[in-house]
């Protein structure tokens, strides 16, 4: 009789590297008039998984997520080096003929706190759609039911769409932003701290709701909490000093990193 | 800073382990001479004793569950907690065994001694400093030691196998040996089981070290 193969045991020298991609940097660069903030980074982004990019405060972890929305162009005397390509087209997101409007309307941004726009909840959600010349009521009104349960809100507000957003709690005022991002079916989500300013019930909240979206859209991910990097993500990016440190599996770098600096920072033993 | 109080605590866990090594080396020293001596008031204390391995296994094991849930810790900590939890358990089963061959001593110390005692004692001394050689290992996080920790335990294997065939030739010659010469190879056995622990004790350190499971891979010692 033949003996079944053995399942081959992982060692850490099989570092693996993400497939497919759904964006990548490639030795990006960038810039604040003479200061540089990104130095040569090159960072793969799965599709349909979460990547996290971790690192100490002013390291540029917001500053790589809104390369990724060219928010830096409407500031002046910034400076981007290297490409970020967004697949499967393999766009490049920073090249000069692209238009950023083009680019935004791919991805969609979350920030630290929750910023809705003060209209009613089934505006802020709306707002999108609007932009890209959705009108019609009936699509309308489906397809912001359809955002707020994907925001896991929809039984919350379903009876108060008309209410101001303002009027929600803070984690709901994160799930509202959450909904208006996904209305508009982006590919790529991008979440610069988003459980920031959350109590941790509305922030484990926000973390299933990543692992259910996940199956349908790709998730970009900055935190400074290392156990939510830890729970939510695939892949993990340690940033240091505007560098790319370590870049593995989340798990194989949460137990094993290879890098000393990975190690001291995620063991709080940093500096 | 709240890193140092961390730190602490990980090398008070060290401590730990470091002590119930030393009283599961003290069990098997015992146990051993318990056998040699033909002591079995001697093998009633081992026994008796085995409660205080038991009480170390167990207070081990919640500064570990202790240490997860509260620092949760990451990479080399991680690894050590996860470590030391598994490594408290080998160390009682170790004790176990110890008391195990003390119970089958008080058995043989009934009888007329079959045969001077000369493999069992070089069994036990070699399989007693594989667990301190392992303990050093994993308290100085010496992988090269584990490593050579692994290979000693061929040579428990094969002092086992010899002393399995020159029993098995009292057992052919004459049938009264018989009883006295199965609980001499169950005492074998067990020290050749001690043998197995350790080295499961060496991989972990290897672990520790590393990051590398070594166990279930073959060849059994990659380097
Ligand atoms: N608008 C800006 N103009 C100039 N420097 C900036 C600007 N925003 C951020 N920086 C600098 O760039 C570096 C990276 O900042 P940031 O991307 O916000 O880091 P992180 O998000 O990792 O905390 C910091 O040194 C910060 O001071
Ligand atoms: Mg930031």
């Amino acid at each position: 009789m033949e003996l079944m193969e053995l399942p081959h045991i992982e060692s850490p020298e099989d570092r693996v590297l993400p497939k497919p991609l759904k964006a990548e940097a490639r030795s990006l660069s960038f810039s604040y008039g003479s200061r540089p903030a990104l130095r040569n980074l090159s960072i793969p982004i799965a599709e349909y998984k979460i990547t996290a990019l971790i690192g100490p405060s002013g390291c540029g972890k917001s500053t790589f997520l809104r390369c990724f929305n060219r928010m830096h162009d409407l500031y002046p005397g910034t400076c981007y080096e290297g490409e970020i390509l967004l697949y499967p087209d393999g766009r490049n997101i920073l090249a000069r003929e692209v238009d950023p409007i083009e680019v935004r309307m791919r991805l969609a941004m979350v920030f630290q706190k929750p910023n809705p726009f003060p209209k009613s909840v089934y505006e802020n959600v709306a707002y999108g759609l609007k932009v890209r010349g959705v009108m019609d009521r009936r699509i309308l009104d489906e397809k912001i039911e359809q955002a707020l349960r994907s925001a896991a809100l929809w039984e919350e507000v379903k009876d108060r769409l008309s209410a101001q957003a303002t009027s929600l709690s803070g984690g709901q005022q994160q799930r509202l932003c959450m909904a208006r991002a996904l209305a508009i079916d982006p590919e790529l989500l991008l979440l610069d701290e988003p459980t920031s300013a959350l109590d941790p019930i509305a922030t484990a909240n926000i973390e299933e709701l990543l692992l259910d979206l996940k199956r349908r859209v790709t998730i970009l991910i900055v935190t400074h909490n290392m156990q939510q990097a830890a729970r939510v993500s695939d892949w993990t990016a340690f940033m240091y000093l505007g560098e790319l440190v370590e870049f593995g599996l989340t798990k194989q770098l949460f137990t094993n990193p290879s890098r000393k600096q990975t190690e001291d920072y995620i063991t709080g033993r940093f500096g | 800073m709240i890193q140092r109080h961390f730190d602490e605590e990980l090398a008070e866990l060290k401590t730990k382990l470091a002590r119930m090594a030393g009283l599961a080396e003290d069990q098997i020293d015992k146990a051993l001479a318990a056998l040699v001596t033909r002591d079995s008031a001697l093998a009633c204390r081992v026994i008796e004793r085995d409660h205080k391995v038991n009480a170390l296994d167990v207070e081990i094991d919640e500064a570990c569950i202790e240490l997860l849930a509260l620092h949760q810790p990451a990479a080399h900590d991680l690894r050590l907690v996860t470590t030391a939890m598994k490594l408290s358990t080998e160390l009682e089963r170790i004790s176990d065994l110890a008391e195990s061959i003390c119970e089958r001593a008080i058995e043989l110390n009934e009888e007329p001694q079959l045969k001077p005692y000369i493999d069992i004692p070089r069994m036990g001394s070699l399989a007693r400093v594989m667990v301190k050689e392992s303990i050093d290992a994993f308290v100085k996080e010496d992988a090269t030691l584990a490593r050579k920790v692994i290979v000693n335990d061929d040579f428990v294997d094969d002092l086992m196998e010899q002393l399995f065939r020159e029993l098995l030739s009292f057992m052919v010659e004459n049938p009264h040996t018989i009883s006295r010469a199965i609980r001499l190879s169950f005492i074998a056995k067990s020290l050749e089981r001690m043998a197995d622990h350790v080295t499961n004790i060496a991989e972990l350190v290897v672990y520790l070290v590393e990051g590398k499971i070594i166990r279930h891979t073959s060849p059994p010692v990659p380097l």
